[in-house]
C-alpha cells in the first residue's frame, strides 16, 4: 500500500435513486428504489478497497456511479481532486481514462463479432492520441502479453478462448489506457475455482507492475481478503462497516458484518461440530423502503428502540476496534474464522 | 493393496449400499464429435449418509445427476455403459412405468436455477399440491391442505397466505425451498441436490443448507449434494467423490480428503483455497485449463496440468486403484501424492 495521502478517489456522499414508476400512459413516479444511499469513502494510490455484501446491497451501482455510466442524483465523485461531474470535454474524457472496469462475465461482456486486437484496442479508437495508429497492433500485443495471452492470438475471435482467458481479454482491455483505477465488479466469481486462483494472481501483479488501485467487488469473502488491504461493508445501499482487512474479518463490530462472516462455510471439516453460526432470517428489505433507523434492524439480534428511531452512523465507537461501524450497539468480537 | 480396472467393481464403493452407481458412462453425439461426458463415474449413498460430487465445470456432475433421475436428453445423450442400483435393482433395466415410480418417491432432485425449474404460469402451492394428486390420487382440497403443510416445514412464512402466488413473487431463497418443498412431498429415501446454493448469498446458503441438514435428520434421506464449493463440502460432507473430465478422481471421506488428497487434482484444489496466513503471497494455481470433452488428452485426463506426470501418465489411463476400504484415487502415483513428493 502507498503512503496514506496519495488519495486518487473520493467518494462523498454518493446517492442513487432509481425511480419507481407507474402507469403505462402517464408514468407517475410513486417512489424510488435507494440503491446506493449516502456512501463515501477514499481510494489511495495502489490500494485495494474490497466491497462486500449480500446481492442488492448496490454494489454494482456504486460501480457504474464511479465508472459515471450512471448519473448520481446527489453526492460527488472526485478523481485526483477534480469533481468528475463538473468535468466537460477533454477533462471529463482524460478522467474517464483514469477510470477502468472489469467485469464479472467474461461470455457476456466482450462482443462476440470483433477479434480479441479490435475489443482490446478499441479505447485506442475512443481515446485517439493515447497510442498513434501505427504503433496499436504492437500496443495491444504487448498488452496480451502483459496479462499472459498469446500476442500471436490477436485476430481470434472471444469463442475461441475459455472463460479464464476472455477475463484476461477484459483486464487487457481495461489496462490498455494506463489507468490509475481499475473497477472489478465480481471478477472471478463466474470462473472455475483452479482459474480463480490464476486471475487473481494476475490482478495482483498488475497491481504491483502499475501501482494500480482497485475496488474489488465479491461474494466471496476469502477471496476478497487475499486481495484487500481494506474492505467496506455494504448493506441496503449504505456502508456500515469499513476496516483494515483484519479490522473486518478478525475483529467485526456490525452485527451484519457478523453474520456475514458467520455464514462463510470454513473448507476444513475438523471441529466443525463445535462451530457456532449465526443465521439470518429472511432476506434484505426491498431498497424501495427501507427500514427507518438502521436498515439491518429488522434482521438484528440486537435491536433496541433506538434502533428504530436514530441512524446509527458511520463512525468508530467506544467498542467498535479502531474503525468505523454505523451500529449503535458496535462491539467488535472475533465471531468467526474466514481464511 | 490391489489394483482394480474401472471396468469392474472398483475403489469407493462399499456393497449394498441404498444407490451405487457403477462405473456409469454417458455420452453425447454432436456435430462436432462425441463428447464422453461421463467416463467411468462410480460412488454410492446411504441412508442419512450425505456425498458430496465436488468438480469444475462441465466435469460431468450434472449429467451423471440427470442419468439417476432418468431425466437426461436421449437423444443427445447416450447411456453407454454401468449400472445405478437403487437398493439393489439396476435401474437402468426397469421399464419406464417403474422408473417413473422411483422418481420422487425413491429418488428426488433439486436443481441450481429455481426459478425455471418451477412452472412460471402456475401458483406454487398448486405445483407441490400436484405432487400428490398425481402420485397419491388425493382430492385437490387434500393436496392443497399438504402444500400448505410442506410450505410449512421448509419454513416459508405466512405459508398460507402465500400457496396461491407465482414463483416470480419469490425471492431467490424462497423459490428454492419451494423447490425443496416440492422434492420432498412424496418422502424420497434419496436426495440429489445439484448446485442448490450457487446462485444465492452466503447467508441464503447457510439458510438453505440448515434447512436441508434438518430433513435429513428427520428423515434418514442420503444425500447427494453436487457443488464446487470447498467450504460447504468441508461443512455437511461425509465422504466426497471428486470428478474431472467425466470420471471419478478421488473418492474418500471428508476428513481424509481434506488432511491428505491422494490425487494431485483434489491437492492442487485445496492448495488453491486462499489462506489468511498466505495473504500477500502468491496464490496457490493450478496451471493450465480444464479438458476439452472433444479433445482429450491421452492418458491421464489431468496430466497437462499435473505437477506429478511421468511418461506413464501419457500413454496409461491410470484406473480407480483402491487405497483402503472405501478410498480410491485414480492416479497412477497416489503413493507418491499421499506422501506429498511432487516431481
Ligand atoms: N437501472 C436500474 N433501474 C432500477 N433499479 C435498479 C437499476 N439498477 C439496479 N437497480 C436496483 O438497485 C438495487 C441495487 O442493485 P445493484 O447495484 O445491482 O446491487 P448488487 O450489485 O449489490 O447486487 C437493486 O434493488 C436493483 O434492483
Ligand atoms: N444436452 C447436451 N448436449 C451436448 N452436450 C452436453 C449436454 N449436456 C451436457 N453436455 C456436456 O457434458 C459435459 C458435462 O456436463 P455437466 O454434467 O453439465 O457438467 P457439470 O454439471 O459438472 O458442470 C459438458 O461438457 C457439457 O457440455
Ligand atoms: S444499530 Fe441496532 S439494529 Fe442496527 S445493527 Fe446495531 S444493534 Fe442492530
Ligand atoms: S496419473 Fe499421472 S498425470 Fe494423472 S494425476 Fe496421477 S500423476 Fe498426475
Ligand atoms: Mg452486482
Ligand atoms: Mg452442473
Amino acid at each position: 500500500m502507498a503512503t496514506p495521502s496519495e488519495v486518487v478517489l473520493e467518494v462523498r456522499d454518493l446517492v442513487k435513486h432509481f425511480p419507481l414508476t407507474q402507469g403505462i400512459l402517464y408514468r407517475r413516479q410513486i417512489g424510488a428504489i435507494k440503491a446506493v444511499d449516502g456512501v463515501s469513502f477514499d481510494l489511495h494510490r495502489g490500494e485495494t478497497l474490497g466491497i462486500v455484501g449480500e446481492s442488492g446491497c448496490g454494489k454494482s451501482t456504486l460501480a457504474k456511479l464511479l465508472m459515471a455510466l450512471e448519473k448520481p442524483t446527489s453526492g460527488k465523485v472526485l478523481v485526483n481532486g477534480k469533481d468528475i461531474a463538473a468535468a466537460k470535454g477533454s477533462e471529463l474524457k482524460h478522467m474517464r481514462r483514469n477510470i477502468q472496469m472489469v467485469m464479472q462475465d467474461p461470455y457476456t461482456s466482450l462482443n462476440p463479432r470483433m477479434t480479441v486486437g479490435d475489443i482490446v484496442g478499441e479505447p485506442f479508437e475512443i481515446h485517439q492520441g493515447v497510442a498513434p495508429k501505427g504503433d496499436r497492433r504492437k500496443r495491444v500485443q504487448e498488452l496480451l502479453e502483459v496479462v499472459g495471452l498469446n500476442p500471436d492470438h490477436i485476430n481470434r475471435y472471444p469463442h475461441q478462448f475459455s472463460g479464464g482467458q476472455r477475463q484476461r481479454i477484459g483486464i487487457a482491455r481495461g489496462l490498455a489506457l494506463q489507468p490509475e483505477i481499475i473497477i472489478c465488479d465480481e471478477p472471478v466469481s463466474a470462473l472455475d475455482v483452479s482459474i480463480q486462483a490464476q486471475v487473481m494472481n494476475l490482478l495482483d501483479s498488475l497491481q504491483k507492475e502499475f501501482n494500480l488501485a482497485y475496488i474489488f467487488i465479491a461474494h466471496d469473502l476469502s477471496v476478497v481478503r487475499h486481495i484487500s488491504d481494506r474492505v467496506a461493508v455494504m448493506y441496503l445501499g449504505k456502508m456500515v462497516e469499513v476496516g483494515k482487512d483484519s479490522d473486518i474479518y478478525d475483529r467485526p463490530s456490525h452485527p451484519y458484518t457478523q453474520a456475514l462472516l458467520s455464514a462463510v462455510p470454513v473448507p476444513d471439516p475438523e471441529g466443525r461440530e463445535q462451530r457456532e453460526r449465526i443465521i439470518l432470517k429472511g432476506d434484505p428489505p426491498s431498497p424501495a423502503n427501507p427500514p427507518s433507523g438502521c436498515r439491518f434492524r429488522t434482521r438484528c439480534w440486537k435491536a433496541q428502540d433506538i434502533c428504530a428511531e436514530q441512524e446509527p452512523l458511520l463512525e468508530i465507537r467506544p467498542k467498535s476496534g479502531d474503525h468505523p461501524s454505523a451500529c449503535h450497539f458496535a462491539e467488535s468480537e472475533d465471531v468467526v474464522h474466514v481464511n | 493393496m490391489t489394483e482394480v480396472l474401472p471396468e469392474t467393481k472398483s475403489g469407493g464403493t462399499g456393497g449394498g449400499a441404498l444407490l451405487e452407481v457403477e462405473n456409469l458412462q454417458v455420452e453425447f453425439h454432436t456435430r462436432a464429435g462425441v463428447a464422453k461426458a461421463v467416463n467411468g463415474v462410480t460412488y454410492s449413498v446411504n441412508a442419512g449418509e450425505t456425498l458430496a460430487v465436488l468438480g469444475e465445470s462441465g466435469s460431468g456432475k450434472s449429467v451423471t445427476a440427470q442419468t439417476i433421475m432418468g431425466i437426461l436428453d436421449i437423444p443427445p445423450g447416450k447411456i453407454v455403459g454401468g449400472e445405478i442400483r437403487f437398493r439393489g435393482t439396476d435401474l437402468l433395466k426397469l421399464p419406464e412405468d417403474e422408473r417413473r415410480k422411483v422418481r420422487g418417491e425413491g429418488i428426488a432432485m433439486i436443481f441450481q436455477d429455481a426459478l425455471s425449474a418451477l412452472n412460471p404460469v402456475f401458483p406454487v402451492g398448486w405445483q407441490i399440491a400436484e405432487m400428490f394428486r398425481m402420485h397419491r390420487g388425493m382430492s385437490r382440497a387434500d393436496a392443497k391442505k399438504k402444500a400448505v403443510e410442506l410450505m410449512d416445514r421448509v419454513r416459508i412464512p405466512a405459508a398460507k397466505d402465500r400457496v396461491s402466488d407465482y414463483p416470480h413473487q419469490f425471492s431467490g431463497g424462497m423459490r428454492q425451498r419451494i423447490m425443496i418443498a416440492m422434492s420432498i412431498a412424496l418422502d424420497p429415501e434419496v436426495l440429489i441436490a445439484d448446485e442448490p446454493t450457487t446462485a444465492l448469498d452466503v447467508t441464503v446458503q447457510a439458510q438453505i443448507m440448515e434447512l436441508l441438514a434438518e430433513l435429513q435428520r428427520e428423515s434418514n434421506m442420503g444425500l447427494i449434494l453436487i457443488t464446487h464449493d470447498l467450504g460447504v463440502v468441508a461443512d455437511v460432507a461425509d465422504k466426497i467423490a471428486v470428478m474431472y473430465g467425466g470420471r471419478i478422481v478421488e473418492n474418500a471421506s471428508v476428513h481424509d480428503l481434506y488432511r491428505n488428497p491422494a490425487h494431485p487434482y483434489t491437492k492442487g484444489l485445496l492448495e488453491s483455497i486462499p489462506r489468511v496466513d498466505l495473504k500477500g503471497q502468491e496464490l496457490y494455481a493450478i496451471k493450465g485449463m480444464p479438458p476439452n470433452l472433444l479433445d482429450m488428452p491421452t492418458g491421464c485426463a489431468f496430466n497437462p496440468r499435473c505437477p506429478y506426470r511421468q511418461e506413464k501418465c501419457v500413454t496409461d489411463v491410470p484406473p480407480l486403484h483402491t487405497i483402503s476400504g472405501t478410498r480410491g484415487s485414480a492416479c497412477h502415483f497416489w503413493r507418491e501424492v499421499l506422501d506429498g513428493d511432487a516431481q
